[in-house]
C-alpha cells in the first residue's frame, strides 16, 4: 500500500523509521523501567520537524501534511508508545488548538515556540470530568482585562514538562456547555503548580500529572478562541486527537507484530522454528490483516482532514478499531512468544501494557460507539 | 565554497539474505539506501557549507529510480542534485564509472569534491580515486576530519596504524568513512521541500562535450565479471568430546588451517 | 609484450609488512603457472638492506624505488613511482595489498595507466586456455562472490586481501638480483603536505569491530577465572573479550561488551565462546561470525547447533591449555 503514496510520504516513513530504530527504540525499555519522561528525544523531535509535520510552512510548519503526519507518528509507536503519545498530544491537540483558535499575536507568541521548542498540554478533564464533559470544576472569574482561575485538572499528558497550558475553565456556569473558555498559562504563573504524578500500567514514560491552580491570574489576551468556545474547541479538537490515538493504537500493534515475527523465526522448539508451526503462521496471518485494515481507517483521516472534509465518524471508527486490535494483536504476541514474552527481556509485554490506555484516552471506546451510532442515524 | 557530493544508491546490503533453497541472493523487498560512506560525505558538505558558506551539489551515476536518493540529500539539506543516468553508461566497472563521472564534473564549477571511502555492495573503494586521477586532482582517502582553514583543508587521514595530518589546496578530493561523523536525518519540511526541486538528469546526449565514448559503459570497462556464486553456505558444524590435550591440538589446528593464528 | 607478476611489497617506517611476503607467495605460484618471474616492487628510503628478504620469501628480483619524497607514504609520489616501473617493466600481472594503502594507491595507479583494477580480492589463479588471471572477490556485503577477468589491459591488476594468501617459508639461499630504478621527483609530487604522523595505539575496545572475539559466559564461574582465562587468551589471538549477558549481569564485564540480542551483533573471523549455553538472544548476535568455535562442558548445550567446531570440555582447564598451544604454535611458526 506504501507504493501507492506519493514518494514524499514514503520518504517520510523512511525518516521515521530510521529516527524511530536509531533514537526512540534504544530507550523505550529504560522510559518503561524508570517512568521517565524522554527529555533528551524531545529535541530531537522538534529539530527534524516532527511536531509541524501537518502544518503550513507560512505558519512556522514543514509543509507536509496530516497523511505524513500519521506515517511518523506510526513509526514512532511501533518502538515506543510513550514517545508516540506525547508527539500525538502536542502535534494533534495542543497546537491544533493554536493553529484553528490563535489570534495573529498568539500564534507569533506560541504556535512558533510549539514548533521550534516549547510542549503545550491541553487540560479538560477534573476528578469529576470525563467522557462527561459538562461539569466542569475549574472556574474562571473576571478580574478587570484579568481573569482569575481556580480548580483542578487531572491526568492531563504531558504536564510538568509543557512550557503552555491550554486549560478549560468555566466563565459563565449559567450558559452551561457554551459558559466555557479555553485559557492558556504559562508553566511559571503564580499560583499554578504541577501535582501528583500518576503512575500508570503503561506508557510510564509519559508524564501524566494533576495541576493545580490557586489564584492564577490570566490577561483577557490569553484567552484561546472566544469566551464561552472553549468545550465547543475541546470537543472539535477530539477528531484529531482520536486520529493521533488511533495511529498510536496502530503502532503499538504493527510494532508488537514485527518483534513477534523476529521472535518466532529465531526460537526453536520440538527441533522445528516457531515460525514453521501452523499455528503461528495463522495466527499472525491474521493480525497483520487487521492491522493492515486499521491502518487504512487511519489513513482514511487524515486524507479526509487533508482534504477539508469532515472525518469525525471515520476518527471514532478508526480508534475504536485499532485500539480493539492493538490489544488483542498484544496479547496474542505475548502468547506466541511464551515464557520470554512476559518477561521484561523482550518488548512484547510492555507493549501488552501500552495498548490497553489507547481503549481509554480521547474518549473510551464506548465514546466511540456513541459517535459512530449517532452518525449513522441509530438514536 | 562550491562542494560536490557524489553518492551511489546501494541495496541495504545488511538485509540481504541468501535463499537457503536455491541458494541465491533475495533481492526481492531489499531497501535501497544512500550508500552509508557517501552519506557521511553528504554530512561533512553540509558542516563545511554551515561553517564557512557555499554551496552542496549532490552527484549520483544509476537508473532513474536513484532520484530518491537524490531527494534524500536534499532533505537533508543540499542544494541541487545531478543524476547521471542513461542506457550507454550501464554494466561501468570502476574504471568506466570513475571516467563517466568525471566527465559529468568537467561541466561543473567546484572546489572540493567528496565521495565515500567504497559502496557497500562492490566495496571496492576504487571510484573516488579513480574520479580524482582522471581529474587531475589530488585525494586524500580514508578522512576521519576535516577542518577548512584559510581556503586549504586540513584533514585526518586514517590507516591501520596510523593517521596522517594532511594540508591540501583546493580543489582536491575527499573520500570518507562513515565513521567520520554522525549524518544528520532528513527532517520533514526537507522532504516537502526536495519534491518542489528540479533533479536534473544527465544523459550521454548533456555531456558529449566532456565524454569519451571509448570509456563508458560495458565496452569502456577493462574489466569484466566472468562468473559470480554464492559462497558456500556453512556445514553443520563439527562437535567433539575427547580428552583434552587432544581437543587443544584440534582447535590449534582448524584455527592454523583457516588462517586466524 | 607485457610479462611477469610484479608486486607492490608495502613497507611502514621501513619495514616491509606482512602481505608483501604473502602476496610474493602467491606470485610465485602464479609465475610458475605462466613460467614466467616475479619482481617486488618496493618503494620507499633506505630500503635497500631489506630487499633481500623478499628474495628469500620468494621473488626472482626487486626493484627498488628510493627517495626521501617517499619516506612516508604519499599518494601522488607513491602513485608516480609505481607508475614508473610499471612503465619501464610492462608487467604482466600486478597485486597489490588491499591495505589502506594499497587501496588508496592502487586505484589512482590503474586510473593514470588506463587497465581494470579488481578490489580486496581473496582468490587468485591463472585460467589454463587464456592465461588470464581469474581473480576472485567478495562483494554484496560478502554474500556473493565474483570471478573478474581484465582481458585487454595491462598489467592485471589487482589489491588481496591481507592475511588471505599465504607467505613461503623464507629460504635464504634463494638467489635474485636487486634493480634500483631512477625516477626523479619535485615539490610538485608532493600536492598534499604531510603535516603530522600520528602513530596510534588503540586503547578504546569496540566488540564490533574486532576480528577476533573471545566470549565468555556464565560457565566461567567467577570474576577472577573470567579475566584470568580469557584475557590472556584475547592476546595472544589478537582479540578483544567480550561476554555474554549472563557475564554482564553477573558484573565481570562491561555491558559495552555485550554479544547478542540486548547487547551488540558481531561478525569477526573467529568467535570464540567459552562456558557460553547459547540462548538465542546471544546467538542472535553472534551468528554472522566467519568461524565460530565453542568450548561448554554441557554436551547438549545449543552453541554447539551453530559452532564450527564444537568442544565438549571444561573452560577452567582447557582454556590455559589452549592459550599456551597457540601460543607455541605461534612461536614456532
Amino acid at each position: 500500500m506504501y507504493a501507492l503514496l506519493k514518494p514524499e510520504h514514503r520518504l517520510v516513513r523512511q525518516l521515521a523509521r530510521e529516527f524511530a530504530e536509531k533514537e526512540v527504540k534504544p530507550l523505550a525499555a529504560t522510559l518503561d523501567e524508570e517512568e521517565r519522561f524522554p527529555v533528551e528525544t524531545i529535541p530531537k523531535l522538534f529539530k527534524y520537524g516532527f511536531f509541524g509535520a501537518a502544518y503550513p510552512e507560512s505558519e512556522g510548519g514543514e509543509g507536509g501534511d496530516s497523511l505524513a503526519y500519521v506515517i511518523a507518528l506510526e513509526e514512532i509507536s511501533k518502538v515506543c508508545a510513550t514517545t508516540g503519545v506525547i508527539y500525538s498530544v502536542q502535534a494533534g491537540l495542543g497546537m491544533g488548538l493554536f493553529a484553528k483558535y490563535g489570534t495573529p499575536e498568539q500564534k507569533e507568541k506560541y504556535q512558533k515556540g510549539a514548533f521550534t521548542d516549547k510542549l503545550v498540554c491541553f487540560a479538560l478533564t477534573e476528578p469529576g470530568v470525563g467522557t462527561d464533559a459538562s461539569n466542569v470544576q475549574t472556574v474562571a472569574v473576571k478580574d478587570g482585562d484579568d481573569y482569575i482561575l481556580n480548580g483542578t485538572k487531572m491526568f492531563i499528558t504531558t504536564a510538568g514538562q509543557a512550557e503552555w497550558y491550554i486549560i478549560i475553565a468555566v466563565t459563565d456556569r449559567a450558559k452551561k456547555n457554551n459558559g466555557m473558555t479555553a485559557f492558556i498559562v504559562h508553566k511559571d504563573a503564580p499560583g499554578f503548580s504541577v501535582g501528583k504524578h500518576e503512575k500508570k500500567m503503561g506508557i510510564r514514560g509519559s508524564a501524566t500529572c494533576e495541576l493545580i491552580l490557586k489564584n492564577v491570574r490570566v490577561s483577557k489576551d490569553d484567552i484561546l478562541g472566544k469566551e464561552g468556545q472553549g468545550l465547543k474547541m475541546a470537543l472539535a479538537s477530539l477528531d484529531s486527537g482520536r486520529m493521533g490515538i488511533a495511529t498510536q493504537a496502530l503502532g503499538i500493534a504493527q510494532g508488537a507484530i514485527d518483534e513477534t515475527i523476529r521472535y518466532v523465526k529465531e526460537r526453536k522448539q520440538f527441533g522445528k522454528r516457531i515460525s514453521q508451526f501452523q499455528n503461528t503462521q495463522f495466527k499472525l496471518a491474521e493480525l497483520q490483516t487487521k492491522v493492515d485494515a486499521g491502518r487504512m481507517l487511519v489513513w482514511r483521516c487524515a486524507m479526509l482532514k487533508d482534504a477539508g472534509l469532515p472525518y469525525g465518524k471515520e476518527a471514532a471508527m478508526a480508534k475504536l478499531y485499532n485500539s480493539d486490535v492493538a490489544n488483542l494483536v498484544t496479547r496474542e504476541c505475548v502468547q506466541l512468544s511464551g515464557g520470554y514474552g512476559y518477561t521484561r527481556e523482550y518488548p512484547m509485554e510492555r507493549m501488552m501494557r501500552d495498548a490497553k490506555i489507547t481503549e481509554i484516552y480521547e474518549g473510551t471506546s464506548e465514546a466511540q460507539k456513541m459517535v459512530i451510532s449517532r452518525a449513522i442515524g441509530v438514536k | 565554497m562550491k562542494i560536490v557530493v557524489c553518492v551511489k544508491q546501494v541495496p541495504d546490503t545488511t538485509e540481504v539474505r541468501l535463499d537457503p533453497v536455491t541458494n541465491t541472493l533475495i533481492r526481492d523487498g531489499v531497501p535501497s539506501i544512500i550508500n552509508p560512506d557517501d552519506k557521511a560525505g553528504i554530512e561533512a558538505a553540509l558542516r563545511i557549507k554551515e561553517e564557512v558558506g557555499g554551496t552542496v551539489t549532490i552527484v549520483s551515476m544509476g537508473p532513474p529510480q536513484a532520484d530518491v536518493a537524490l531527494r534524500e540529500a536534499l532533505a537533508m539539506g543540499a542544494d541541487d542534485a545531478i543524476l547521471i543516468s542513461d542506457r550507454a553508461f550501464g554494466g561501468a566497472d570502476t574504471w568506466a564509472t570513475s571516467s563517466t563521472i568525471a566527465a559529468a564534473l568537467k561541466k561543473l564549477d567546484y572546489d572540493l569534491i567528496i565521495t565515500g571511502r567504497q559502496a557497500i555492495d562492490g566495496d571496492t573503494a576504487q571510484v573516488g580515486p579513480q574520479i580524482a586521477e582522471h581529474l587531475g586532482i589530488p585525494q586524500i582517502s580514508y578522512v576521519e576530519d576535516i577542518k577548512v582553514e584559510d581556503g586549504t583543508l586540513l584533514v585526518k587521514r586514517k590507516f591501520e596504524d596510523r593517521s596522517h595530518l594532511l594540508r591540501a589546496k583546493l580543489p582536491c578530493l575527499l573520500t570518507c568513512l562513515s565513521e567520520l561523523n554522525e549524518s544528520r536525518y532528513m527532517s520533514i519540511g526537507g522532504i516537502f521541500r526536495a519534491y518542489k526541486k528540479d533533479v536534473q538528469v544527465w544523459g550521454l546526449e548533456d555531456m558529449k562535450d566532456t565524454v569519451d565514448m571509448a570509456n563508458i559503459g560495458l565496452k569502456g570497462s577493462p574489466t569484466r565479471v566472468r562468473k559470480s556464486f554464492t559462497k558456500q553456505a556453512k556445514g553443520a558444524g563439527e562437535k567433539i568430546n575427547v580428552p583434552e590435550d587432544e581437543a587443544v591440538a584440534i582447535i590449534v589446528s582448524r584455527l592454523a588451517e583457516k588462517h586466524l593464528i | 609484450m607485457s610479462k611477469n607478476v610484479y608486486v607492490f611489497a608495502e613497507q611502514r617506517d621501513g619495514n616491509i609488512q606482512k602481505v608483501a611476503y604473502e602476496l610474493v607467495g602467491k606470485a610465485r605460484e602464479l609465475a610458475d603457472t605462466l613460467d614466467e618471474k616475479v619482481y617486488a616492487v618496493l618503494v620507499g628510503q633506505g630500503m635497500d638492506a631489506q630487499a633481500g628478504s623478499l628474495i628469500a620469501a620468494g621473488a626472482d628480483g626487486v626493484v627498488l624505488v628510493q627517495d626521501e619524497m617517499l619516506a612516508e607514504y604519499t599518494t601522488e609520489a607513491y602513485t608516480k613511482a609505481v607508475v614508473e616501473v610499471i612503465r619501464e617493466k610492462g608487467p604482466e600481472i600486478f597485486l597489490i595489498g588491499a591495505t589502506a594503502i594499497g587501496r588508496d594507491l592502487a586505484p589512482r595507479v590503474s586510473a593514470r595507466i588506463h587497465t581494470g583494477l579488481t578490489a580486496d580480492c581473496t582468490g587468485l589463479a591463472i585460467d589454463e586456455a587464456s592465461r588470464n588471471l581469474l581473480m576472485t572477490r567478495p562483494a554484496f556485503g560478502g554474500n556473493i562472490m565474483a570471478t573478474i577477468v581484465c582481458e585487454d589491459h595491462r598489467p592485471q591488476m589487482a589489491t588481496v586481501r591481507p592475511g588471505v594468501m599465504k607467505a613461503l617459508a623464507a629460504d635464504s639461499t634463494r638467489t635474485g638480483e636487486v634493480e634500483e630504478l631512477k625516477v626523479a621527483f619535485s615539490a610538485a609530487d608532493m600536492p598534499v603536505e604531510v603535516v603530522e604522523v600520528i602513530r596510534e595505539e588503540r586503547t578504546s575496545v569496540d566488540i564490533t569491530e574486532a576480528k577476533v572475539l573471545v566470549s565468555g559466559g556464565r560457565g566461567m564461574s567467577d570474576a577472577e577465572n573470567f579475566n584470568a582465562l580469557l584475557d590472556p587468551l584475547a592476546e595472544v589471538l589478537g582479540g578483544v573479550v567480550s561476554g555474554s549477558r549472563g557475564a554482564v549481569d553477573a558484573g565481570w564485564i562491561d555491558h559495552e561488551c555485550q554479544v547478542g540480542q540486548t547487547g551488540k551483533t558481531v561478525r569477526p573471523d573467529l568467535y570464540l565462546a567459552c562456558g557460553i549455553s547459547g540462548a538465542i538472544q546471544h546467538v542472535a548476535g553472534m551468528e554472522g561470525a566467519e568461524y565460530i568455535v565453542a568450548v561448554d562442558k554441557n554436551d547438549g548445550a545449543p552453541i554447539f547447533d551453530i559452532a564450527d567446531l564444537g568442544v565438549v570440555g571444561n573452560v577452567d582447564t582447557l582454556l590455559p591449555k589452549l592459550t599456551e598451544a597457540i601460543k607455541e604454535y605461534k612461536e614456532g611458526k
